[in-house]
């Protein structure tokens, strides 16, 4: 079993619904987000494209963060999914300080807090809750084992890339371009 | 034209817009634990040579610092902490992967071993001292009767102490300034350069300052060798690696780095003390309260930089 996204750039119009939804499901303290929207605008005017992007935490099959932790609070469970035990993390940064994608951030509890792929509605068969808001439908979230999983059928069919693979942590958040 | 920007607004404090999630805290016990590691390498050093009647000042009365920096820099360790009551989790396990868990656990030996390796010679500092416990006594006998087999444990980990202050950093591949093999001997040089300059400070007997000048005059060299191989692999490096060294060429640490690090933490000592050599007057605080400077202006030169170098946005 191996979760991961695949966020269609094509089809989000970056409205934040996700972030939000985020933050209301796992009770995310005022002013931290686990996930986020980037914009990202290229070329010259007239010929200007724009790329939307909802991203969290690749949940990378290489996972920096887990290598780095000294305690072991950073771990990863069944299907790939980077968990941080709460009462095993110390608060000492090295994991925010590994992460390409700045996915992390210390709580205001001390402990450091992240994206989890909403694990407690993914183990009752149900989507993260960023997936199930989304009004463009342009998140895909599902078991990359299963072909008929809804992320397996997104990639299938379309090109998509990665963010940062050059920093070798194999990450499993996929962009539909 | 190429920007990214984040459009739900994310403003997470020491996350945004740069990195800044390690303060003061790390740069100053990466400095102390270079410092500690310098000069309990140079104590044991010489007691495996069986120098300590030549060396008696690197032997004996520096190593007092060694224990005082280690606690400190623990304590500023401790103080980074953003779950402080959790710390013990650290010695709940031992994580080969992660460098700082390693570097936890060396401290935890190296920190009582140079306590007792100062206890060891109280005796000779302090005519008429007393440990007042007969156990005291004992435990001392048999340390003074150890000492070269103590020396070398001691001296392993002051060198695994000295990298481990550079590969805390160099083992985050995120942050490019710092993903470089070179960080743990760089740091490593540095922080016995920095030891034989404290050393130094405190020496009054000419023959000890004269070989331990010479020695560091040859640090210093090591130190700028390594520094332009730092340079010239980012240089050849990718577009991250080659960022990252702009913040040293024409970039907001340019002058930081360069004047003080460069000048006058490493050159201009290191003129001083061949000159000196040559058998030209220096005031003998100089070039060790250069050195020192120059160390501690590197260690936070370094940990600031490389927080903002990064691959994305």
């Amino acid at each position: 079993m191996r979760y991961a996204m695949a966020i269609d750039t094509k089809k989000c119009v970056g409205c934040g619904d996700c972030v939000v939804a985020c933050q209301t499901e796992n009770n995310v303290p005022h002013g931290y987000c686990r996930d986020w929207i980037v914009e990202n605008v290229s070329g010259s005017y007239p010929s200007v494209q724009i790329e939307l992007r909802s991203e969290r935490c690749n949940h990378c099959d290489n996972a920096p963060c887990v290598r780095c932790c000294p305690t072991g609070a950073s771990h990863i469970v069944e299907g790939g999914i980077v968990l941080v035990t709460h009462d095993e993390c110390i608060g000492c940064g090295a994991c925010i300080e590994s992460c390409p994608y700045d996915a992390r951030y210390p709580h205001p509890e001390g402990y450091v807090d992240k994206c989890t792929f909403c694990k407690h509605r993914v183990d009752k068969g149900q989507n993260p809750a960023c997936v199930d808001v989304c009004p463009t439908h342009c998140l895909h979230f599902g078991d990359l084992d299963d072909p008929n999983s809804d992320v397996s059928k997104a990639l299938k069919n379309r090109k998509w890339k990665v963010l940062a693979p050059e920093a070798g942590t194999e990450p499993q958040l996929y962009f539909l371009t | 034209m190429k920007e990214e920007l984040f459009v739900s607004g994310r403003d997470i404090p020491n996350i945004d817009p740069y990195l800044h999630i390690w303060h003061w805290q790390i740069p100053l016990y990466l400095y102390l634990g270079g410092l500690a590691a310098g000069i309990l390498f140079f104590a044991t050093y010489y007691v495996i040579k069986g120098k300590e009647k030549q060396m008696q000042t690197t032997v004996k009365w520096a190593t007092i610092i060694a224990p005082i920096a280690l606690v400190i820099g623990l304590g500023a360790l401790f103080w980074d902490l953003k779950h402080k009551l959790y710390f013990w989790q650290l010695y709940t396990t031992i994580r080969f992967t992660s460098p700082m868990s390693w570097g936890a656990w060396t401290l935890m030996l190296i920190t009582p071993m140079s306590i007792v390796w100062v206890a060891s010679y109280m005796k000779e500092m302090i005519p008429g001292w007393d440990w007042k416990f007969g156990f005291l006594n004992k435990f001392e006998v048999w340390i003074i009767k150890n000492r070269v087999p103590f020396a070398w444990i001691m001296m392993i980990l002051a060198v695994i102490l000295g990298v481990y202050t550079g590969i805390l950093l160099s083992a985050f591949n995120a942050r490019p300034l710092w993903n470089t093999s070179i960080l743990g001997p760089l740091f490593l040089t540095s922080g016995l350069s920095t030891g034989l300059a404290a050393i130094m400070w405190m020496s009054k007997d000419e023959h000890e300052r004269k070989t331990l000048n010479r020695i560091d005059l040859i640090l210093i060299l090591v130190e700028l060798f390594l520094i332009i191989h730092l340079f010239m692999g980012f240089m050849a490096g990718s577009a991250v690696k080659t960022e990252a060294a702009s913040l040293f060429l024409g970039g907001e640490f340019t002058v930081s780095f360069w004047v003080f690090v460069i000048i006058l933490g490493l050159a201009f000592p290191a003129t001083l003390e061949a000159l000196e050599l040559r058998g030209f007057h220096v005031p003998a605080w100089l070039p060790p309260f250069l050195i020192l400077f120059g160390g501690l202006v590197f260690r936070f030169v370094m940990v600031e930089a490389g927080q903002i170098t990064r691959f994305l946005y």
